[in-house]
């Protein structure tokens, strides 16, 4: 493509999206629980040699001992490109394929990985899964046991994507890029603009000896840019990132929201945090859009509810969590007020955990973890189900097994977490407009929270005075610290569903070794009375 | 669901996979070479660089007493860069047969040609020489499922005969070789080991908590059932801690702490952002901090890969991945900070030509000198102070002053007097590296913290914990 051409059409298809800004153009069409698929992609069907190579796998891992065994064989594949103010900085491509086996031997667990696709390679895979069960048998007789779960039978899913990335010539993603990097260069004050965009695209086959056997297809799309204002005698610089958030959708999602006018702004924001005033430390109303907003409620009842932490199964990395143990906790812990409704999901259209099929061959479902404010479940995967079903009455798994990719084991991983918006019409300007002395703040920054999720720090990247109700001045060099529960139940409104955000993170961090998961959190704009403001541009930051 | 490749493999592969000759885990010398001259063989660029990565990596988890997960997994990829000029482009596979390595290489071509310019390419570098570094275990690569769960087990004794605790722990050892290989000559082979090891303790009413851990390259040199007993005792004394407030103390950091604080400083050393004005070692006005003292005038911080074991080239881990044009130099051994003053900023080969000097290679594994003390000897000489085991959770929080927030975890001591008085809270930090550094008190003797990091414990006479963390 031209480069003229390129940039015509791109303007074309910004425009619509453009007007409103792009931090809340994704509200229309991501409501919690949505089901409207405005583009389903024919899903993936499983393959012979597939299915064959794994039912190898199952009968060697049962045939060595297990009780029971999962398998799954992957492609997973990684495109990125980066670029540099007027240059490409990297052009890359990965492509990883195998077959990894999970077994439970006499209540242990043993798992093994080959990149070899050959019926022997997988039965050695199975067999060897199975010996290391044994082994690690042998040291601790355990009680696990698996809760029950349907079998499907050959099912499949995809994400819903309108163009999938892969059919987006490299030439017009890099262009894109640097068309972009010349709008934010054309600012003046603008000094540096990195950009890049990262696609996902993954096709798994997994069987379970219960009887499950799911092909199927996630996309994601992850697009970065941080553009940097230098100050002429340099003496500082200031940067605007985090300016969007990775979603399970396809190549239109970029095109929708990174968009020439989007950059215009992000650019004039990171000029005029060079010269926003530093922020007074001490309490303030806090407004938080969800661009912000959505962090917090990952680090700060994501993993808190994660049922393997809270009973010390994560103690040696992640750590543990206040809300425990489950007896004292369930039905009793009053995270927040009333209308503080927190859904855990697999099920939600563009969500990055989103997806058909969990890695026990348990189906994507929705259900809640806080209602009324009131902590009512965590999040389980088969063998976590015995350990609260007593308290909570459930006897099936959540369905929150995942692996990072063939050659890891899976184990309990973070759903899409939502808080539900207000069944009000509440707009951003009518948060504001009822705070009298506030700050309001947009986009992820810096964040840092305790392994049992008590205390924690976020910063931002753009921050506003609210006096009277109205925005006025930009602020800077400025964190929210609060203990967990003081802060959500220091809520005291939230927008509508108009208001509501999706964002997330392709780095959600667990295990050893450690795994990354990528995670959604939509959440409306939402004030939080009197939290405490640091000042994190003095040395020691008070 | 791909078309699955079900071809046999490369024959080289396979062998590398089963033979039984000498035990060695990831491509030897000779399998290396001739899988990257297949690839540069196939290609049609003007120049092509391969990184292969290949071997073995194994783990064996416990918690609550008990093993929780174990496996292991082996895999060979290639990672392949096609140049054109000044355009390039990586495709990274483990698809090594004939066809697989085909497709990439083919791929790796197209989106080259598609790439814009980058007016930053230099030509790959030709042939070098390197130093010959021994990293390579078989105590380290025999670590098999039963041995590791016998560590497991040793410390779930060790928790279980200390009363109520409950023992969490990690061991991860991995064997291989790593290559780099150009059509402008450049050949570089590097087998190693790696482990890590840790275990935390804890009072299973969550009252206490201890931590001890280590890394490194010879598994034959960890004494585990020391660090087993050091986590338990740790947890022991760390029951029911009292209250603390937040503010500036003398604190006295165990080496996994230091080990993190330094990381954040070696990271910060680009010679490009101090040049563009936007790092803590810009001047301002411009130029580098380059010859000013930082900190204090005992510190001195070197990356030598010989003295960890680690790859005497760049490109074998971490920075300067198959796609970067640094790949395959060799690492000589550099001194960034000498007795507190900069001495070095990491330059890339295009940084360095267009600023005159000689290239680096990134400080990703460093060792800072320490003096002839021990931890205790750090302890009994302090008045009044805080003992921290480790942190966790650090991020940035002002890249201006190097000023991250983070929190201390898994055992917090008051010292008075010469002695450890009772547990404390834990704390939020925000503090930065040049800071801690540049109030430095003592230092006891380095120990190996990871594979690729080897500190010593300090004592800084000033540590902002700037706000109490009710987590234990």
């Amino acid at each position: 493509m031209e480069r003229r051409d390129f940039v015509k059409s791109s303007a074309l298809t910004a425009g619509a999206i453009a007007l409103v800004g792009p931090r809340l153009s994704a509200a229309g069409s991501a409501q919690a629980g949505s089901t409207t698929a405005t583009s389903m992609p024919a899903p993936p069907a499983v393959d012979a040699a597939t299915r064959d190579l794994l039912m190898e796998a199952l009968d060697a891992a049962t045939g060595a001992g297990a009780g029971y065994a999962d398998a799954r064989v992957g492609l997973y594949r990684n495109r990125r490109i980066g670029t540099r103010e007027r240059r490409v900085t990297n052009v890359s491509e990965s492509d990883s394929l195998g077959l990894g086996v999970r077994a439970f031997v006499s209540g242990s667990w043993g798992f093994a990985a080959t990149r070899e696709m050959s019926r022997e390679a997988a039965v050695r895979a199975g067999r060897k899964a199975a010996a290391i069960g044994a082994a690690n048998a042998r040291v601790e007789r355990s009680l696990v046991t698996l809760a029950p779960v349907e079998p499907y039978g050959d099912v499949s899913w995809s994400s819903s994507y309108e163009i999938d990335p892969w059919d987006v010539p490299i030439g017009d993603k890099v262009q894109y890029l640097l068309d972009l990097n010349e709008v934010a260069l054309g600012t003046q004050g603008v000094s540096f603009v990195s950009s890049e965009l990262h696609f996902v695209k993954i096709e798994t086959t997994s069987a379970t000896t219960e009887g499950t056997i799911a092909a199927q297809r996630i996309i994601r799309v992850n697009p970065q840019m941080s553009i940097t204002a230098v100050a002429p005698d340099r003496s500082d610089f200031q940067s605007r990132g985090a300016v969007l958030d990775p979603a399970g959708r396809g190549w239109e999602y970029i095109r929708d929201r990174m968009t020439p006018e989007a950059v215009e702004v992000w650019a004039s924001e990171a000029v005029q945090k060079l010269s926003a005033a530093a922020v007074e430390p001490g309490p303030y109303d806090l407004v938080l859009h969800p661009s912000n907003l959505w962090l917090t409620i990952h680090e700060s009842i994501g993993h808190p509810t994660e049922l393997d932490r809270a009973l010390g199964y994560e103690a040696n990395y992640a750590g543990t969590s206040f809300l425990a143990p489950p007896s004292q906790v369930i039905g009793r812990t009053r995270y927040g007020p009333e209308f503080m409704q927190i859904v855990g999901e697999r099920t939600s259209e563009g969500g990055l955990a989103t997806i058909g099929w969990d890695e026990e061959g348990v189906k994507a479902q929705e259900w809640p973890l806080i209602e009324n404010g009131i902590f009512v479940d965590y999040q389980t995967t088969r063998e976590q189900v015995a350990w609260i079903s007593d308290l909570t009455g459930i006897q099936r798994s959540h369905g929150c097994s995942h692996a990072q990719n063939w050659s890891s084991i899976p184990f309990q991983r973070m759903p899409n977490i939502n808080l539900l918006p207000a069944l009000e019409d509440v707009t951003l300007e009518d948060v504001i407009g009822a705070t009298d002395r506030g700050i309001y703040v947009e986009s992820r920054g810096s964040y840092s929270i305790d392994q049992q999720r008590y205390n924690f720090q976020f910063g931002g990247q753009v921050f506003w005075e609210i006096r009277g109700g109205k925005k006025t001045r930009m602020l800077r060099d400025l964190a929210y610290q609060a203990r967990t529960l003081d802060f959500w139940n220091a809520m005291d409104m939230i927008g509508g569903a108009g208001t509501y955000y999706v964002g997330g993170s392709f780095y959600d961090g667990k295990g050893q070794p450690g795994q990354v998961n990528a995670v959604s959190h939509g959440c409306p704009v939402a004030r939080f009375h009197q939290i405490n403001i640091l000042n994190t541009g003095r040395r020691r930051a008070g | 669901m791909r078309t699955i490749d079900r071809r046999s493999l490369l024959g080289l592969v396979r062998d590398a996979q089963g033979r039984a000759g000498p035990d060695r885990k990831g491509l030897t010398e000779q399998e290396a070479r001739a899988l990257a001259d297949r690839i540069l063989g196939l290609s049609g660029a003007e120049e092509t660089q391969v990184r292969l990565a290949s071997g073995w990596r194994a783990n064996t988890r416990f918690a609550v007493n008990r093993v929780t997960t174990a496996g292991s997994s082996e895999d060979i990829t290639a990672s392949i860069t096609a140049r054109f000029g000044k355009r390039a482009a990586s495709i990274t596979t483990n698809r090594l047969a004939e066809d697989g390595l085909r497709e990439a290489v083919r791929g790796a071509e197209e989106l080259a040609r598609l790439a814009p310019e980058n007016p930053e390419r230099l030509p790959l570098p030709g042939p070098q020489s390197y130093a010959t570094v021994h990293g390579y275990f078989d105590s380290t690569a025999e670590l098999d499922a039963d041995r590791r769960a016998a560590v497991a087990a040793s410390a779930i004794a060790e928790a279980r005969g200390s009363g109520d605790l409950e023992a969490a722990g990690f061991l991860r050892p991995t064997a291989g070789s790593t290559t780099i290989a150009n059509s402008a000559g450049v050949f570089a082979y590097h087998p190693g080991t790696q482990f890590e090891y840790s275990i935390t303790a804890r009072a299973s009413d969550g009252s206490g908590s201890g931590w001890a851990g280590t890394g490194g390259r010879d598994w034959s040199e960890v004494e585990h059932e020391e660090l087993s007993a050091r986590a338990v005792e740790k947890a022991m004394r760390s029951r029911d801690p009292r209250p603390l407030e937040p503010g500036v103390y003398t604190a006295v950091l165990e080496p996994a702490a230091v080990s993190e604080l330094v990381g954040l400083l070696t990271r910060s050393l680009s010679a490009r952002s101090a040049d563009e004005g936007r790092s803590a070692f810009s001047r301002k006005g411009g130029g580098t901090k380059i010859g000013e003292p930082i900190v204090d005038s005992r510190v001195t911080i070197s990356s030598d890969p010989a003295a960890l074991g680690a790859a005497p080239f760049a490109g074998a881990g971490g920075f300067g991945g198959a796609g970067s044009d640094d790949a395959g130099l060799p690492l000589k051994p550099t001194t960034w900070i000498d007795k507190g003053v900069l001495e070095n900023l990491f330059y890339s080969r295009y940084w360095a030509q267009r600023q005159g000097v000689e290239p680096t290679g990134f400080p990703n594994t460093f060792i800072m000198q320490g003096e002839d003390r021990s931890l205790e000897d750090l302890v009994s000489s302090t008045e009044r102070g805080v003992l921290v085991t480790r942190f966790w959770y650090i991020r940035a929080v002002d890249p201006r002053t190097i000023l991250y927030t983070g929190l201390t975890r898994d055992g917090v001591f008051l010292i008075k007097d010469g002695r450890i008085a009772h547990p404390v809270n834990n704390f939020r930090w925000n503090d930065s590296p040049l800071a801690v550094l540049g109030k430095l008190e003592a230092m006891s003797r380095p120990v190996r913290v990871t594979p690729t990091r080897e500190v010593p414990a300090i004592r800084t006479s000033e540590f902002t914990f700037s706000s109490v963390s009710e987590a234990i």
